[in-house]
């Protein structure tokens, strides 16, 4: 039933494809980290229902050592949000890994204020820590940058 | 004649360059590889982790008991095999074989022992999270030691009693345990265990587990010995003249390392190692069964009876952090291995995680060159080194040998 011309293509797009990756991929490797990349630790979250910051548990954070952070949450006119529920994950955009953990949310602090256990990064460089937020005002993203 | 002044011209310039690396060293770096440089000196290494896991991690008379168990080939089928059959002491800790010989030939090549302290996860894979509970599995790996805990348990009380006891108070009676049972034996030998109530079982377990957290006691004392690297970095940190404590093509090859050879994305810190796990599409070995390296790793680990949360350890669930965050196998992890420290690489050939690279050359090859993995995605890119780089690469893994060759310890 299928068109063969159509079929065909598609079967050519895919080295086509792998390939165009694949380029993206080593061009990103050999990249230093943006210049103008946004370092701030507080910031509001990607559709702007809340401002989230975040205080890493160690200063300056060393390469390879497992520690906590606390992240705040609040409204945008910076009442705090008692209970949200945050997920994490992150990685390196420029070698395309995750973190070699799984962060997690370890307790309510209460105030806004979530500890977060697990964070590790194991490589010098620029990496992302990504939170979900899922708050009274709908889920919400925000991402941090982290140049070890 | 012209050829002859371009010569001299060239000379005449190479000279120049070279006079000028060794009178300004310090003014060689750039801030960022001053960084990395100074962050890979072992006077960086942070003071040995505590184990929790293990309650007898630092009593000098568990490391005293260890040591003596390292070395004692009672430990094995044949009576030929000890820890130190493998982890020869003169040749930090392992054999120069690709492949492991103990009463058969393993499929991994023998880890050096130095360091290993530091790491949450041992073996090549990381199925192991503390030093007492890897020194357990080659006691009843079938190609290693070839035991079983019920017969270490006797041994123990044979030969062992009055140290074990002073340690970990008296041994249980083993008296209705038969001289060879384990949950992971084959034939009788599982049968055998199956046989056993939970008190035996236990009691079985805590013998073998505390055998291995004496050995764990005497592995911590084996630590990464000082190099002529790290007599650099100790100058360049003090502000101090560093001619001469490495050679240009040394310094060169430092230079490669922290910058274009992009070497501390894995080999970072003071051990140069970050612990992890990473796929460099190194070859699988023709002939071995299928070997998924962390991805099984993670698996196995979390399962462990002897992990950090396991009954056996001696930590409180909030101390074990490694474990509990442990990222879960994904398609990252599939054959990946954990880079050992290169403190001392240049002087334990055969390469990688089976012994596949023979030359610590043909290895900075393999990473130049990015060869795809067998399975899974090497997280390499062609690096397109010139063969005098590569060469300077090498010439500064070999300022990374320890200044004493002294055995410790």
């Amino acid at each position: 039933m299928s068109n063969p011309i159509t079929r065909r293509r598609l079967l050519w797009s895919v080295p086509v494809i792998l390939i165009a990756v694949a380029g993206v991929g080593v061009a990103k490797m050999m990249q230093p980290p943006p210049a103008d990349l946004d370092l701030s630790l507080a910031k509001p979250t990607d559709q702007g229902l809340y401002t989230a910051a975040v205080e890493p548990g160690l200063s300056p954070i060393a390469v390879g050592t497992m520690h906590g952070w606390v992240v705040s949450i609040t409204t945008p006119d910076g009442t705090p949000v008692e209970t949200a529920e945050i997920t994490v994950d992150g990685g390196m955009p420029q070698h395309g890994h995750g973190l070699p953990t799984e962060p997690e949310v370890s307790a309510n602090l209460g105030g806004g204020r979530y500890q977060i256990e697990g964070m590790k990064f194991n490589m010098p460089g620029w990496w992302v820590v990504n939170l979900a937020v899922d708050g009274p005002a709908g889920p919400d993203t925000v991402t941090f940058n982290i140049v070890l | 004649m012209r050829a002859s002044t371009l010569l001299l011209a060239a000379l005449i310039a190479g000279s120049a360059t070279a006079t000028y690396r060794a009178i300004s060293p310090k003014t060689n770096w750039t801030d960022e590889e001053a960084r990395l440089v100074l962050s890979l000196g072992l006077s960086k290494l942070p003071p040995l982790p505590a184990d929790p896991s293990n309650a007898v991690a630092d009593d000098p008379r568990a490391a005293e008991l260890g040591k003596a168990l390292f070395f004692d080939t009672r430990f094995s089928a044949n009576g030929k095999v000890a820890c130190g059959t493998c982890h020869l002491p003169d040749r930090q800790f392992q054999d120069d074989l690709a492949r492991a010989k103990g009463v058969g030939v393993t499929a991994r090549r023998t880890m050096p022992i130095a360091g290993t302290a530091y790491s949450p996860w041992l073996f090549w894979d990381g199925r192991k999270d503390s030093q007492w509970a890897q020194a357990l599995g080659p006691l009843e790996s079938a190609v290693e030691h070839g035991t079983d805990r019920a017969f270490i348990a006797h041994l123990i009380e044979t030969h062992y009693a009055d140290q074990y006891a002073a340690l970990f108070g008296p041994l249980p009676s083993l008296a209705d345990v038969p001289n060879h049972a384990s949950p992971t034996g084959l034939g009788p030998v599982l049968d055998d265990w199956m046989a056993l109530d939970d008190t035996r079982r236990d009691a079985v377990n805590r013998v073998f587990a505390n055998v291995g957290k004496a050995i764990a006691a005497f592995e911590r004392t084996i630590t990464p010995r000082p190099s002529r690297f790290d007599a650099y970095v100790d100058a360049l940190a003090a502000g101090k003249d560093t001619v001469g404590l490495l050679s240009l093509q040394e310094e060169e090859g430092l230079r490669i390392f922290v910058g274009k050879g992009e070497c501390t994305k894995c080999h970072n810190g003071p051990l140069l190692t970050d612990n992890f796990f990473h796929n460099t599409g190194v070859a699988a070995v023709p002939g071995l069964p299928e070997d998924q390296g962390r991805s099984l790793g993670t698996d196995q680990v979390l399962a462990d009876p002897f992990n950090c949360l396991g009954p056996y350890s001696d930590a409180d669930p909030g101390d074990c952090a490694e474990l509990k965050y442990l990222a879960k196998a994904g398609h990252e992890m599939t054959r990946a291995y954990k880079p050992p420290s290169l403190r001392g690489v240049a002087g334990r050939p055969p390469y990688m995680h089976a012994g596949q690279i023979a030359t610590l050359g043909d290895v900075l090859v393999h990473y130049n060159t990015a060869p795809a993995a067998p399975d899974g995605h090497s997280e390499l890119e062609p690096l397109n080194l010139t063969s005098t780089e590569l060469a300077s690469l090498e010439a500064f893994l070999v300022s990374l040998d320890p200044i004493s060759t002294e055995a410790q310890p």
